[in-house]
């Protein structure tokens, strides 16, 4: 009697068990679906005849003679390559710069004792909580004033520091140990070479992290770039797609808008695959958007 | 100790010149534009200083409508992301297999280009004359005679933006509250089956308290991350956003910058101001109650 009521009982737990479990992977599956479906219809839409497209009144699922035109016309017809190129020097001289900028300051601050270090570092905290918001509208003032709109200098200097990954990196930094470099101090190695030769490869993995999401985050960029350029050779592919979307293809043509897309999306995803755990313990770390 | 003293500023000296031309400077800046009146980006005028600015702002229906609009996204996207992720993340910890491929599967809208991707939104929802979206002809299947999510009603724009967002913003959240449910520890799980307690019961006594400041730090980012909506907005309704009704107080701020007449600096900082003002109003409410709660 007694056995019978404990083994109904942990029968009745295994099937709420059972349950629970199949609901989550319901769950799951349909988010899952509701995330690829994008994907998977810009993707189709691209490879579909532009005139098959327009014909459809009710959406296929797939086609049956996919074509690749519309990515031709996505090169030629506009400027896709160019806003292609664009993003990529701006992402990659921008990522650089601040690599560099950033470097440099975390090793001050981490290494280097000087009069008013930890007050200096406090208000560079401090400003992590400022809005970018409020400091754009006299950013766009001055580089204008400057004469740097529609420029690539004009693009990239507002962007080239960053408080939050000088933050991170003399975190990093600090905890490499005070004996190698009192060890390196004896064998004459100077400041310079001690940073670039021991403590920027021990930390190296800190600074993929930030590159990675330095870049995601100039891929992306669509504010600033909007503002500061006004003339289509300078546009990067966020600022692309919304001319292509207002003007390009005479506006109707969906599937080459849709190759667009696809060209500009494949770049981060390849990254984001390849890169999955680094970007995702990264974003964990220090990513904002959310 | 002070000997290395000039050497330390120099390396500071990129980033020091960098965060006082970009970052402080425009602080102060933004304030005096927001107290010349009326300033005018093109001729350089302006006709006075006080308040005038603000109250421009507060009396354009445009502002007024992107308040609103951002107030609406607020409300809607905030909790229902905040929820959604957390059942997702609690779905997510109680399986094995294929739990890594749905994790990437998750993360993938972070790395999207948020404009390119919200064409593709544009296109899945808009109903036009010739053709059905992929939505409407879903809504059929349910008899629905559809609606024009794009240029439609507003209460259907506000729909598509809110379930932009939430597509957006939900891989962050569940990134963090997914590895917030792998940190708690076994052993309270383990006694608790133990006493036969029940798996509600379990997650309301135990998973929640342990994962609640996980939460309470998304809520506070979910909040100043949907105040600051823009881009996703533009994604979906184009550039012109005033005329589609769905602007939001970021929109309005560089609608003001924008401008063909030459742009209103002036109104766009006391705008960013009083953007400014109501995020840290909400941010500092959601540390109080968290105070009093966690008493």
């Amino acid at each position: 009697m007694e056995n019978n009521s404990f083994y109904r009982a942990e029968k009745a737990a295994q099937t709420r068990k059972t349950v629970l479990k199949t609901l989550s992977y319901i769950l799951l599956a349909v988010w899952a679906v509701m995330v690829l479906l994008p994907f998977y219809w810009m993707i189709l839409t691209s490879v579909k005849d532009t005139a098959a497209y327009n014909a459809e009144v009710k959406p296929e699922f797939f086609t049956l003679s996919p074509t690749l035109e519309n990515y031709a016309k996505a090169f030629t017809e506009v400027n896709l390559g160019r806003y292609f190129i664009n993003t990529v020097v701006f992402t990659a001289v921008t990522t650089v710069l601040m690599v560099a900028v950033i470097t440099l300051a975390a090793f001050a601050f981490s290494r280097l004792n000087f009069r008013g270090r930890d007050i200096l570092f406090t208000f560079f905290l401090s400003l992590m909580m400022i809005p970018s918001e409020l400091v754009v509208i006299t950013n766009y003032v001055t580089i204008t004033d400057m004469g740097l709109k529609n420029t690539f200098t004009g693009l990239i200097l507002p962007s080239i520091t960053s408080v939050f990954y000088i933050y991170l990196l003399k975190e990093n930094f600090a905890q490499i140990p005070d004996e190698l470099y009192y060890a390196a101090k004896v064998d004459g190695t100077s400041d310079f070479k001690y940073l670039m030769r021991v403590m920027v490869p021990i930390c190296r993995p800190t600074l993929v992290t930030v590159i990675i999401l330095k870049v995601i985050e100039c891929w992306n960029s669509y504010i600033w770039p909007r503002l500061i350029t006004t003339k289509e050779e300078y546009y990067l592919v966020s600022n692309g797609i919304q001319e292509i979307r207002e003007s390009g293809f005479g506006r109707d043509n969906i599937p080459a808008m849709m190759a667009a897309v696809v060209v500009i999306s494949v770049p981060l995803i390849i990254l984001f695959l390849i890169f999955r755990e680094k970007i995702m313990s990264g974003v964990a770390r220090g990513g904002t958007k959310g | 100790m002070d000997n290395r003293s000039p050497k330390a500023w120099l390396y500071l000296l990129p980033a020091i010149v960098f965060l006082a031309v970009f970052m402080v400077y425009p602080l102060v800046d933004v304030l005096i534009y927001s107290f010349e009146e009326g300033y005018n980006f093109a001729s350089g005028n302006y006709f006075g200083h006080g308040f005038y600015n603000f109250s421009y702002v507060l009396r354009d229906p445009y502002f007024i409508q992107a308040v609103k609009n951002t107030l609406i996204l607020v409300a809607v996207t905030v909790p229902v992301s905040t929820g959604f992720a957390l059942l997702i993340s609690l779905a997510l910890n109680s399986i094995v297999p294929l739990k890594k491929l749905f994790q990437t599967v998750f993360f993938l809208p972070y790395v999207t280009n948020t404009l390119a991707v919200g064409l593709v939104f544009m296109v899945l929802f808009k109903k036009t004359d010739s053709s059905d979206g992929l939505v409407n002809m879903m809504l059929s299947w349910f008899g629905s005679s559809g609606v024009d999510f794009i240029n439609g009603p507003y209460w259907a724009k506000m729909f598509v933006l809110c379930f932009y967002t939430v597509w957006i913003v939900l891989p962050f959240k569940v990134l963090i509250l997914t590895s917030a449910l792998a940190s708690v520890d076994e052993t309270y799980y383990n006694a608790a089956r133990i006493d036969g307690t029940s798996p509600f019961r379990i997650f309301r006594r135990i998973t929640l308290p342990m994962i609640s400041p996980m939460i309470f730090y998304l809520v506070i980012t979910g909040f100043i991350g949907a105040f600051k909506a823009y881009s996703d907005a533009v994604a979906i309704f184009g550039t012109d956003l005033n005329v589609a009704g769905m602007n939001t107080i970021v929109g309005y701020v560089y609608d003001m910058l924008y401008g063909s007449s030459g742009g209103y600096p002036s109104y766009a900082s006391a705008a960013a101001i009083i953007l400014f003002a109501i995020v840290l109003t909400i941010t500092v409410i959601n540390l109080l109650v968290r105070k009093k709660t966690a008493r």
